[in-house]
């Protein structure tokens, strides 16, 4: 008989840890989103840059921080051994396939859109992370709100990081659409009375939160946010 | 039979002919003239056969048994959906007033590394009986049949086992899925017996073992499509894979066992 060894090796197992790992990404965004939007108070950045070096140098947010990169690494690990696998499991795939008649293009794209998120990211930690990062072991003073206002008005530069920023925020809206209810699935939470709600809940999550994300950087652009 | 549209259609049919599992396979396009509307699509395939049977040459290897949609047999992929364009129907209760005059159909066998070809739109599907043989049963003690009122069964649960029974093992949810997952069949099994007090005795075991059995046969990873589900010519639910992947979840984590 198979023991609880083979679990996190099991197809189900991985699952797991891809659904546990993306709702715990998930929560990340609420604390994200909640202090991004203090950029809207439009008081020139005094309370987010307070809560920016607030969240910067408290020990539990940093403790946090260290989870946060396990969870993403450990997402992005078992997407790639789920995603090879699957490959392997059709080695001749379908001359014609009809996807449209029984699914939709994002939950069939998951991959693409978390590849698309993962460059984001990329690009996302080098303009905000790292400069943080740097101020921080150095003891540096450092303004945030000023930082962030740069990349995005910085001429043409500018215009090119606020569209992949707004890029960055659809692969997200879509990533989520469908990942917000399939990780509970996945976690086989699934109820009559209550599956209904974590979807409607999904999908304004995946609405709203991505786009209180791009309007800031078409804040700075627009001069709306200052 | 009664009401007969009686229409007559021509289509043109490519099919796909593979020898055997190593040999590569192509496609061989066949001009059906005069097809009725009330044939089946299998019905159709063998009035292509017989033709290329005078003709001396092979005929289209198909699966095929009941012909009336409850032995899970027929598993064409037609024009990019397992079992063609209707929703809950296998291929055998598939008709031609579903296509149009001129149509071009696409005819596959079920793709997946799990379910080899056989010869032409044949395919092996003894990787479900493996998976059946690993722990889709119970296991029962000989004696006098007990009274059925004995065991009590609640009204929703009996209706969803029973849902879940309805699975025919005809694969179209490994065809459909994107990734070749083979986790609604797994889980309409599992379910079936979890539901119920019969299946009791084996529960933990069951799911573990037929999942072990299920990732062995090389099967893919469910991601959420829903295609399976959409697919299945017996409506199975996606419920079903939620409440397997709690019974695996439980069975490896929380169960008080080594």
């Amino acid at each position: 008989m198979s023991n609880s060894k083979g679990f996190l090796k099991s197809s189900i197992g991985r699952k797991f840890v891809m659904g546990l790992t993306g709702l715990f990404l998930v929560s990340f965004l609420v604390v994200h989103v909640s202090i991004n939007s203090l950029l809207f108070l439009c008081d020139g950045g005094e309370t987010f840059n307070a809560a920016a070096d607030f969240m910067a140098h408290n020990p539990v947010i940093r403790f946090l921080e260290i989870g946060l990169f396990i969870g993403l690494i450990a997402h992005i690990v078992q997407a790639l051994v789920l995603t090879l696998a699957n490959k392997k499991a059709r080695p001749q795939g379908y001359a014609q396939v009809n996807g449209a008649a029984n699914s939709t293009w994002y939950s069939r794209s998951m991959g693409l859109l978390g590849t698309l998120l993962l460059l984001f990211l990329v690009m996302h930690l080098y303009h905000f992370w790292w400069p943080t990062k740097v101020a921080v072991f150095t003891h540096n003073e450092h303004n945030t709100f000023e930082e962030i206002k740069a990349v995005f008005t910085d001429g043409t530069m500018g215009v090119i990081s606020v569209v992949l920023y707004v890029v960055g925020c659809l692969s997200l809206s879509y990533h989520l659409l469908h990942g917000f209810q399939s990780g509970f699935q996945t976690l086989g939470l699934n109820h009559k009375k209550y599956t209904p709600v974590i979807k409607k809940i999904g999908i304004i999550f995946s609405i709203i939160v991505p786009l209180v994300f791009a309007l800031m950087p078409i804040g700075f652009m627009a001069g709306f946010i200052h | 039979m009664a009401g007969s549209s009686g229409k007559n259609i021509n289509v043109t049919i490519k099919v796909w002919r593979q020898k055997n599992k190593n040999q590569k396979g192509q496609f061989e396009t066949h001009e059906m003239k005069g097809v009725s509307t009330d044939m089946s699509f299998l019905e159709m395939f063998d009035v292509l056969n017989e033709r290329l049977i005078t003709e001396g040459k092979d005929p289209v290897a198909f699966d095929h048994d009941c012909r009336e949609g409850i032995c899970g047999m027929c598993s064409m992929y037609i024009n990019g959906r397992p079992h063609g364009p209707k929703q809950g129907v296998t291929t055998c209760q598939l008709h031609m007033r579903s296509f149009k005059d001129g149509d071009i159909i696409v005819v596959e066998p079920w793709r997946s590394a799990a379910f080899p070809v056989i010869k032409d739109l044949a395919v092996d599907r003894s990787s479900f009986d493996r998976i059946m043989a690993a722990g889709g049963f119970v296991s029962v003690n000989t004696g006098n049949a007990k009274d059925a009122n004995n065991i009590l069964i609640p009204k929703d649960d009996a209706d969803e086992a029973f849902n879940a029974a309805a699975c025919i093992g005809c694969g179209a949810c490994v065809a459909a899925c994107k990734n070749a997952s083979a986790m609604l069949f797994v889980s309409a099994k599992v379910s079936q017996l979890a539901l119920l007090p019969q299946g009791q005795v084996e529960r933990e075991e069951r799911v573990l073992n037929m999942v072990k059995q299920m990732d062995a046969e090389g099967f893919g990873n469910c991601t959420n499509t829903g295609a399976c589900e959409a697919e299945c010519p017996k409506g199975i639910s996606l419920e079903n894979i939620a409440r397997m992947n709690r019974e695996y979840i439980h069975a490896s984590t929380i169960a008080n066992r080594k």
